[in-house]
């Protein structure tokens, strides 16, 4: 997969926004002044050692944690101290780097969780089976089948999460942050516990999804070789700072990345070399 | 993604049957608890009073007919904290609040009590009925008497008003002091009843009569069915009325059933199970957490009030003592007993419980006194039993009598996701 040219970037509009953000547990600054953009319709990655502050600053986009400084905006909603269940209704939608489905419902029960808040019909609806309840849930169990098959897992509508293989599990995760009809898909960590050939098909997977749901997504990802071939701009964290940005071979070649990756010892003898 | 394309094994048997065996086991016992209460209607209404002699007093002493409507009357309270313990997965110590809240609305709205509100006897004119029924008697027709049907929808979402108002400060806290907190409001709610006799400016408003309680309660009205003959037309406290009003309570937790079967169906119940299964992996996909917490905490207290009404009409009154925090507990132990989230289960446990309460206990200690000749008061060890029974559940079967299905997996087979991470070979077994 090549990157998109970097015009397209540029030009198309901003899913979403995060402004100079801050957050501070204590005395500890975990995330500092990071400001952080994902294009309409583009592939990006957050990258880091461990410890660098990714999972917090993931945990501020999807509104779990509020900034100590700094806004984040959704397309052109400041959705900055917003509880995650609207954030996530507004189309920010996530998967977990431990899977985290609802075990004791089904594949199709977990899906149609996520549509909670598109969903209308009340208590007194659903007592009485009003004729709009019962078009709705039936439209509703239509709908998500049809992301258990798009996410290849449409014989296991009727298993109990729980019972899923490993791999099922996670496609079952990515079928329901569809559900939400998200702008932008967050991805933790996808390919852990993925072996070359999966993590080689998961980036197919990335740009179909991309394309025929029509979104952006965000990666958190370990697996280099993967960041480099599904990301069209790859941010660095290091220590709660962004110290890079830019297009996988940008990175792959910039200095203060390696140092961060490899430490600064581990560098020397590289630049003795160079 | 993983090469497992493969469709999972089925660790048992498929869910797609599971649904269809839920619905025909629904339909089993609801027919069968159907063609139990119409037995024994018929039994109390026209069977043992024609037999009469030692049959008629064998179900006298061991299930009279007040035995049976007051079992039934703790189906409809347990089913209500069922939603909210068992389905929403949030643990409340203090039920019995609605309970009361449930009484004292059928005290105001259905009882002389309305005129003796006011200390100051300016309201001992008060004279309110709306298709109201207040017992035949001279100068009980004071007060408000709004008919018993009104009542109960006015109750239960008075209830379900109270119950927002005291979820929506709790229910921020985790599970324990979530807990600890409404065993607060248990505790606060019948306090304030009980001490509510000189309220406000001078002390002039009387909320609830303290511990005298309040009495007469207006009479259940049967119309239209009093036009089918043998029906009285008002269910008050004569001995021929009871069976018709063990009828009634019947319907009402019927109708709980009901709203707690089409509830779990709807996106509202799953949204509850997924709160109870992952909290915060349900806020993430949309579920808003605070509002859907209070939607159970409001449709169990409707239940509560539902009950609370019904419960004042079956004791002809409301008595402030009546409301205390063993109550919460037993209900508790109910749906633990019979089976968290399972709305069978629940109603057995409750039946079970409240026959062992009411009457269970005694006369088995009786006739245990009278075969082997001791005095033993087996009433003072009822709580004994209880906590014996909770421990022995807890001990061989954690999941309740009559287990919901989800819950059942969990308890009897490990997560497939363990069983892959010790190298154990799932596909294509039965495990």
């Amino acid at each position: 997969m090549t990157a998109q040219p970097a015009e397209r970037m540029l030009s198309s509009t901003l899913d979403l926004r995060a402004d100079k953000i801050t957050i501070r547990f204590g005395g500890l600054t975990a995330v500092d002044e990071v400001d952080f953009t994902i294009p309409h319709g583009s592939v990006v990655s957050l990258i880091g050692p461990n410890g660098a502050g990714k999972t917090t600053f993931f945990n501020i986009l999807t509104g779990l944690y509020h900034p100590t400084s700094g806004r984040v905006h959704l397309g052109d909603r400041d959705v900055t101290g917003m509880p995650p269940h609207q954030v996530a209704h507004l189309g920010l939608a996530r998967t977990f780097q431990n899977i985290r489905l609802f075990n004791l419902m089904t594949a199709e029960e977990n899906v149609m969780v996520a549509m909670h808040s598109h969903m209308k019909s009340g208590i007194v609806g659903t007592v009485f089976k009003s004729p709009r309840q019962r078009r709705e849930e039936k439209e509703g169990r239509e709908r998500a089948r049809e992301l258990l098959a798009f996410v290849g897992i449409p014989k296991v509508a009727d298993e109990y999460a729980r019972n899923l293989s490993y791999g099922d599990q996670r496609r079952l995760e990515v079928a329901r942050a569809l559900a939400l009809r998200p702008k932008i898909l967050l991805l933790d960590e996808p390919t852990a516990g993925m072996n070359p050939q999966e993590s080689a098909r998961f980036v197919e997977f990335v740009y179909r999804v991309r394309d025929e749901m029509d979104l952006s997504v965000l990666l958190i990802e370990h697996d280099m070789s993967v960041v480099m071939k599904v990301s069209e701009r790859v941010t660095v964290l290091d220590q709660g700072k962004k110290i890079a940005e830019g297009t996988p071979d940008d990175i792959k070649n910039d200095q203060r990345v390696v140092e961060a990756y490899l430490g600064k010892t581990g560098t020397e003898g590289y630049r003795s070399d160079k | 993604m993983a090469a497992t394309t493969t469709p999972s094994p089925v660790t048992g048997p498929s869910v797609k049957d599971a649904a269809e065996h839920a619905r025909r086991s629904n339909r089993k016992w609801a027919l069968g608890l159907l063609i139990a209460v119409v037995v024994l209607f018929l039994l109390y209404w026209k069977i043992l009073p024609a037999v009469g002699g030692d049959t008629a007093s064998f179900f006298r002493k061991w299930l009279s007919v007040s035995a049976a409507s007051e079992m039934v009357l703790w189906v409809i309270f347990a089913l209500g904290l069922n939603i909210v313990v068992g389905y929403a997965g949030l643990l409340d110590l203090g039920y019995v609040a609605f309970w009361a809240i449930g009484g004292y609305v059928a005290g105001w709205f259905m009882s002389p009590f309305a005129s003796e509100m006011m200390n100051d006897k300016s309201w001992a004119n008060l004279k309110f009925n709306f298709l109201g029924h207040p017992p035949a008697i001279q100068g009980l027709d004071r007060g408000i008497h709004l008919n018993f049907w009104l009542v109960l929808p006015i109750a239960g979402l008075i209830c379900a008003f109270f119950g927002v108002l005291i979820g929506a400060p709790t229910l921020r806290l985790k599970s324990d002091y979530l807990a600890l907190v409404t065993l607060g409001f248990g505790e606060i709610i019948p306090q304030i009843f009980r001490n509510g006799e000189r309220l406000g400016p001078g002390g002039n408003f009387n909320l609830s009569n303290g511990d005298k309680g309040i009495t007469p309660v207006d009479t259940i009205p049967t119309w239209p069915f009093s036009y089918i003959p043998g029906v009285p037309d008002q269910l008050g406290l004569r001995a021929e009325d009871l069976p018709f009003k063990f009828l009634v309570y019947c319907l009402l937790a019927a109708a709980i059933v009901f709203l707690s079967l089409r509830i779990r169906e709807g996106r509202l119940g799953r949204a509850w199970l997924a709160i109870r299964e992952d909290e915060l992996a349900a806020s993430m996909m949309g579920v808003p957490l605070m509002r859907t917490k209070l939607a159970a905490y409001a449709v169990g207290a409707f239940a509560g009030g539902i009950g609370g009404v019904a419960f004042a009409t079956f004791v002809n009154g409301i008595y402030a003592s009546r409301f205390d925090f063993a109550i919460s507990i037993i209900l508790l132990a109910m749906v633990v007993l019979g089976g968290m989230g399972n709305v069978w289960g629940v109603t057995v446990g409750a039946l079970v419980l409240a026959w062992i309460n009411s009457t269970g206990l005694e006369q088995f200690g009786n006739t245990f006194n009278d075969a082997v000749g001791t005095n033993i008061n087996f009433k003072n060890y009822q709580f004994l039993l209880f906590g014996l029974i909770l421990v022995l559940m807890m001990l061989f079967r954690r999941e309740g009598l009559i287990p919901e299905t989800r819950t059942k997996q969990v308890l009897a087979e490990p997560e497939r996701g363990e069983l892959e991470a010790v190298g154990a070979d799932l596909e294509g077994e039965q495990a």
